[in-house]
């Protein structure tokens, strides 16, 4: 039998763990297996440019390396549960199959809210299918939107929204300003502000008791006692990491799955994990696990799990060099872009105007212990590229201890 | 090697300057400028570039 590589999880990590293992000179079998219908897509479009219907399924998809032809692509089914021990990991539609090497790349999902109320009007954006079906509702005429959370996805499809010319748009957080718990208060009220002047009503300060309505939504009843009337109601509150199937094997799961620096998952050396379920250190900061959400994640932890696993599997010396991705991500909403470069959030004590002013333009640095750790730009393209002159610099920063 | 950008895509995020700065530049406006035609030695950073690009511009042909 060849020896095998099973990737599971069909997105953009599974794609890139597969390219990257080609590229780290793995010449045996890989199988992804991916849950969705679909070849593995750009998931950012989803909560703007499809919502808006400007980008059919052909301009997401991803066009993988001719490197990695051969890849055997199973699709529209899952991988539900697997033993490590016996290097087994067995599909919903009941077949099991062997690796010599796994790599974990299941992924998130939305989280749901879980209070009283009709589900039908109500909707999350993961998938495409998840935004082509709030794009349908959102083209009603007259929709009254209501947007649950206050973080990067829900700010970019409220303000979505108001660009297809829905009338009302109410965006609801507990917390007292949008994106202030990544970004903190100066950006936070900057952003709340521009969304403002834009269309976008806030409700702030309070959460979502429940939801009105018999067979499908007609109201939001928040826990200060108001009701909003809403016709559409989007949920976009965090993400759950799709880890079940690996129950049972003694691994730390608490949030997405834990790897050392290496990407390695459980002390195996024939397990990696990439993608914003693995739960790494970054030695470019300290030595917590974090879980990171950002679209640049899953092409680097692909490269450097790939390079473990490969090495392992030939039996050859891994990279000893510690795994130290410089975190990067950016945001579109309304006609203005957000762009960070290193990790804002380790410096949130510390934040200062770099350059510009929070009213226009504005270049904001976060540091800790007087060093800068990350950088956010908020505005046009300038902006943006007066972030990136700071990236030679976070690059160049001394680690942070521990 | 040959590169294509489309440009109807690309939106400017610079990535690629990082991931490919033989191949990939800003010009002083922030707009993209690139080498369609670079050495084959520079596949790999090209291929880096083109993982890296938000918006899955890049193309490489040949």
């Amino acid at each position: 039998m060849t020896a095998t590589i099973v990737v599971a999880g069909g997105s953009m990590g599974g794609l890139r763990a597969a390219e990257q293992l080609r590229a780290a000179g793995w010449t045996g079998a890989v199988t992804v297996v991916g849950d969705e219908p679909h070849m593995p897509y750009n998931r950012p479009p989803l909560s703007k440019e499809v919502l808006a219907g400007k980008a059919p399924f052909e301009s997401l998809a991803f066009t993988p390396r001719a490197a990695a032809a051969d890849v055997e692509w199973r699709l529209g089914t899952k991988v539900v549960s697997a033993r490590l021990a016996e290097r087994t990991v067995t599909l919903d539609d009941g077949s099991t199959l062997s690796y010599d090497g796994l790599v974990v790349a299941t992924g998130m999902r939305p989280r749901r809210l879980r209070c009283p109320g009709p589900l039908t009007g109500r909707h999350t954006v993961r998938s495409l299918a998840d935004a082509q079906g709030l794009r349908d509702e959102l083209t009603r005429p007259d929709a009254r939107v209501v947007v649950v959370g206050a973080g990067f996805i829900g700010c970019e499809v409220a303000a979505t929204a108001v660009g297809l010319g829905v009338r009302e748009v109410t965006v609801v957080d507990p917390l007292p300003l949008p994106m202030a718990g990544p970004l903190g208060e100066l950006l936070g009220r900057a952003l709340l502000r521009r969304h403002e002047e834009r269309g976008v009503r806030f409700r702030l300060g309070t959460s979502v008791a429940g939801f009105e309505g018999e067979d499908r939504v007609t109201g939001v009843v928040l826990g200060d006692g108001g009701v909003l009337p809403a016709d559409v109601v989007v949920e976009s509150v965090g993400s759950v990491a799709n880890v079940e199937w690996l129950a049972g094997n003694d691994l730390d799961l608490s949030d997405g799955v834990l790897t050392c620096g290496r990407l390695r998952v459980g002390g195996r050396p024939e397990v990696v994990a990439v993608g914003d379920v693995a739960r790494f250190p970054n030695a470019r900061y300290d030595a917590v696990p974090r879980r990171v959400e950002h679209w640049s994640i899953p092409t680097d932890t692909a490269k450097h799990a790939a390079k473990t696993l490969a090495a392992h599997l030939a039996g050859a010396e891994t990279d000893p060099a510690p795994f130290a991705p410089l975190p990067t991500f950016w945001s579109d909403q309304h006609d203005f872009r957000l762009q960070s470069f290193g990790a804002p959030a380790l410096g949130l004590d510390d934040v200062r105007v770099l350059d510009g002013d929070p009213s226009g333009d504005v270049l904001v640095g976060y540091h800790t212990g007087g060093l800068l750790v990350g950088v956010v730009a908020l505005g046009g393209q300038a902006a943006a590229m007066g972030a990136a002159r700071y990236r030679a610099q976070l690059l160049k920063q001394p680690a942070l201890t521990a | 090697m040959k590169v294509v950008v489309d440009m109807n895509k690309c939106q400017d995020h610079g990535q690629c300057v990082f991931a490919a700065p033989d191949v990939f530049s800003m010009d002083d406006t922030g707009h993209l400028l690139y080498v369609s035609d670079p050495d084959d030695a520079l596949r790999d950073e090209v291929e880096e570039a083109a993982d890296v690009c938000p918006l899955q511009a890049i193309r490489i042909e040949g």
